[in-house]
């Protein structure tokens, strides 16, 4: 079998500016050996999932610092469910403080990275938890 | 009909991207596939976007994608980012300048790695608009990796090519190297507000004015755009563009010169598949059986030549020695 490259997305969701830290993931995850797909910032949440399924990626990693996180995540997963797309793994990450983690969680994020995770701790994650299609 | 095929014949976002992924990853069953698709190809209008990083392409793809909308266009774009030579990954950011367009069903936009190929495309990208096509896109955009003077790889894919260019990048000789300069259907002076864009233009028409292209019906206009954060006037040079285009399009229809093209495209096809259904398998096996690396050593030490090496095998291959 022909190895299958990991493709993932990276996405800022809402009115949040501050893409110094996607853009640095964004950068280790092409150092990883990944497909990086980047959309930049103010992104809606309808925009996102459209386009994870026309890019085919098996990972969509959330970037949002401006706290808005706890509409803005779930509506991405919510969107892929209905695009018959919830194969996508969508991970999340930014300012979010832990009181908020487990309704993340409950709406299907996969995996929440804040302030101080290593970027090898994340890419680690990825290759364990993702395997392409 | 393969339930995947139907699905990508009724426009299907999810199977064709799929299947754009396999052909990518060289998934055996993907070829298969596309035999079955071929049939419902050809019938889109592709245009190819080329020039250097930075230039440009990826902001005119998206203002591109505005107006044919207007038009009622279906449109699929392949936007090529290259690949890490290091670590095989790579940052696919055409899509930034694409994301308005995201939600709009009418629009369909892959990202494509380069994976090593240098002709300014992915070895993927002609199976990638073949599916594209099989889904009813009007219009195809194919915008390339950054290129410099020589990858043109498009010429075989795209039926107008438009060559984009910036000012500042050099003396008069660039406008008369062969490459790149020689296959633009239509050159694109951008960021024309610049200093220099005048200049530039003088010199390409006058490059032009030389070329025996002129002979054949068409002379490639040269279009300035200028600055996209203007939008009355890009709006304006965008619709100039998207005009000329048109007029290419009218052009390769009633001059015969399409059937031309897609001659070339089908000889082009032909040689990929060779190399994919020929070589591919070839050096597969002798790399699997570290076959490859024993040739290298003797060819590093002067054992042996790499033309006898590569006759050896062709022998054995003939004979069938060598399983795919």
């Amino acid at each position: 079998m022909p190895e299958r490259k990991i493709r993932v997305m990276v996405a800022k969701p809402g009115l949040d500016g501050h893409d110094r830290g996607a853009r640095i993931l964004a950068r280790c995850f092409r150092d990883a050996g990944f497909e990086v797909v980047y959309t930049g910032c103010h992104q809606t949440p309808e925009q996102i999932a459209a386009a994870a399924v026309q890019e085919d990626v098996d990972l969509v990693g959330l970037s949002c610092l401006s706290g808005a996180h706890r509409m803005l995540f779930p509506r991405v997963v919510e969107l892929l469910r209905e695009k018959d797309a919830d194969d996508i793994t969508v991970i999340g990450g930014g300012i979010i403080p832990e009181q908020d983690f487990s309704l993340l969680y409950d709406s299907g994020i996969k995996a929440i990275f804040t302030p101080g995770a290593s970027l090898d701790s994340i890419v680690e994650w990825i290759k364990t938890n993702v395997r392409p299609h | 009909m393969d339930s995947i095929i139907k699905k990508i014949c009724a426009g299907d976002v999810r199977s064709a991207s799929r299947l754009i992924r396999d052909i990518e990853d060289k998934i055996p069953e993907a070829r298969t596939k596309i035999k079955k698709l071929y049939t419902h190809t050809g019938k889109s209008f592709i245009i190819g976007i080329t020039g250097a990083p930075g230039a440009g392409k990826s902001t005119l793809t998206d203002a591109l994608i505005t107006k044919l909308r207007k038009n009622n266009k279906t449109i699929g774009v392949l936007a090529v980012d290259p690949t890490s030579p290091f670590t095989g990954g790579a940052i696919l950011g055409d899509r930034i300048r694409m994301q308005s367009h995201a939600d709009d069903p009418g629009v369909f936009v892959r990202s494509l790695a380069t994976r090593g190929a240098l002709g300014g495309l992915s070895q993927a990208a002609g199976d990638a608009i073949h599916i594209m096509e099989a889904m009813g896109k009007d219009i195809i955009i194919v915008e390339t990796v950054g290129i410099g003077q020589q990858e043109i790889d498009i010429i075989n894919h795209a039926h107008s090519v438009l060559v984009v260019l910036v000012p500042g990048m050099g003396d008069e000789v660039q406008t008369m190297k062969a490459g790149l300069m020689e296959i633009a259907d239509i050159f694109v002076i951008n960021k024309a507000n610049r200093a220099g864009a005048k200049q530039l233009q003088m010199e390409l028409t006058s490059m032009l004015n030389l070329s025996s292209k002129t002979t054949d019906g068409w002379n490639p206009p040269v279009v300035m755009v200028g600055d996209a954060f203007k939008p009355e006037t890009f709006t304006e040079d965008i619709a100039n563009l998207s005009r000329k285009i048109e007029e290419h399009h009218v052009y390769l229809r009633q001059s015969g010169k399409l059937t031309e093209r897609m001659h070339r495209k089908a000889m082009a096809e032909i040689k990929d598949a060779l190399h994919t259904c020929l070589l591919e398998p070839v050096i597969k096996s002798l790399t699997a059986k570290g076959e490859l690396e024993k040739f290298a050593e003797k060819i590093k030490n002067r054992k042996a030549d790499p033309y006898s090496v590569a006759e050896e095998i062709t022998q054995r291959f003939l004979k069938k020695e060598i399983e795919k």
